[in-house]
C-alpha cells in the first residue's frame, strides 16, 4: 500500500449535514469551486463529474458514499491529453464533529507514477477548502480566479 | 465569527486538560499559524514537506542540523497550527503539509485590498463620466 499524496485538514464552524450538502450538491459546490457543478446521484458504483462553466473538466465514479461521515470517490481529469491518459486518482472525505466544529479531512492518493495532475491537485484543494470554509461560516466563498491558480495541466 | 468562537475557547483552554474540551486542541487560532511561522527551523520542515510530503519523523530528520526533539517539538507547534497534519498509514506516522490555513491568512488580507482597489475603480469611472456630463 503506497503513501497517500495528499492530506489536507479544516475545520469549519458548521454541522456534518451542512457541509455533507456543501460537498455533494451541484449547485452548492459552484459558489466555492471555481464555478464548478459537481454532479452525480451519489449511489456507489454512479459515475460523476465536475463541470465548469460547461465543460466537463473531471470525470470519476462513487466508491463509498456515507452520509454525514465518508465520501469517497474516483478522480480523472479530462482536458489535459497526458492527464487524460492516466489512471484514475482517489478523492476521500472524512467528516467528524467536535462540538461546534466539523473536522473535514480530505485525502488524495492512489495516483499514477510521475502524475501530471499532481500539480494542480496541490494547487486546488487548499484554495477550494479555504473557500468552502469562508462559505458555510460567513456566507462568503474566496474568491480566487481559476487562471490565478497557474496549473501546468491547464494552461 | 471563528475569531471570536476562539477567543472564548481559550478561556476554557486554562482547564482544557481537565475538561477534556477537544474544540480547544482542535481549533488553531491565527496567531498559531505566525506563531508557527515565525520561525526558521520550522519553515524549513515546512519546505520539506513540500519537495516531498507524507514524511515520518526519521525521514523529516535526516540531514538536519536538528536534534530529534528540537523537531517534534517545532511538529508539534506546526500540528496546533494546523499547518502539518499527520495520518496513521500502516505502522507509520506520516506528516503532511497543509497549506489551508495560509489560504484562510491570504482570504483575510487580499479581499480587503481588492475591495479598495474596486472601490478606488468605482471612484474613478464616477468622477470620469461627470466629466462627460
Amino acid at each position: 500500500m503506497s503513501r497517500p499524496e495528499f492530506v489536507y485538514v479544516t475545520y469549519i464552524e458548521t454541522t456534518r449535514e451542512k457541509l455533507w450538502q456543501a460537498l455533494t450538491g451541484s449547485e452548492f459546490t459552484k459558489r466555492y469551486w471555481f464555478n464548478t457543478e459537481l454532479r452525480s446521484d451519489w449511489s456507489v458504483g454512479s459515475p460523476l463529474a465536475l463541470v465548469m462553466d460547461g465543460q466537463v473538466t473531471d470525470t470519476g465514479t462513487v466508491l463509498e458514499c456515507d452520509p454525514p461521515k465518508r465520501l469517497s470517490y474516483t478522480f480523472h481529469h479530462e482536458l489535459n491529453e497526458k492527464a487524460r491518459k492516466e489512471r484514475p486518482s482517489r478523492v476521500t472525505f472524512v467528516l467528524e464533529a467536535y462540538g461546534k466544529l466539523v473536522k473535514l479531512t480530505l485525502t488524495h492518493d492512489d495516483f499514477a507514477p510521475d502524475s501530471v495532475v499532481i500539480d494542480g491537485i496541490s494547487k486546488g484543494w487548499p484554495a477550494i477548502l479555504a473557500s468552502l470554509k469562508s462559505l458555510l461560516e460567513r456566507n462568503e466563498p474566496l474568491v480566487i480566479p481559476f487562471e490565478a491558480m497557474e496549473i501546468a495541466a491547464v494552461r | 465569527m471563528p475569531g471570536e468562537f476562539t477567543a472564548c475557547t481559550t478561556l476554557v483552554a486554562n482547564i482544557g486538560h481537565l475538561t477534556c474540551n477537544h474544540l480547544v486542541a482542535y481549533y488553531p487560532s491565527m496567531d498559531d499559524v505566525f506563531r508557527a511561522l515565525a520561525d526558521a527551523s520550522r519553515r524549513q520542515l515546512l519546505d520539506r514537506l513540500h519537495a516531498r510530503n507524507g514524511q515520518t519523523l526519521n525521514e523529516l530528520c535526516e540531514g538536519l542540523a536538528m536534534t530529534r526533539q528540537a523537531v517534534t517539538k517545532h511538529l508539534k507547534l506546526l500540528e496546533d497550527a494546523n499547518l502539518v497534519v499527520t495520518l496513521k498509514h500502516g505502522r507509520e506516522k506520516l506528516h503532511y503539509l497543509n497549506p489551508v490555513p495560509i489560504h484562510q491568512i491570504g482570504d483575510r488580507w487580499i479581499r480587503k485590498f481588492e475591495r479598495t482597489r474596486l472601490d478606488a475603480l468605482s471612484e474613478l469611472k464616477r468622477q470620469l463620466e461627470k466629466r462627460d456630463e
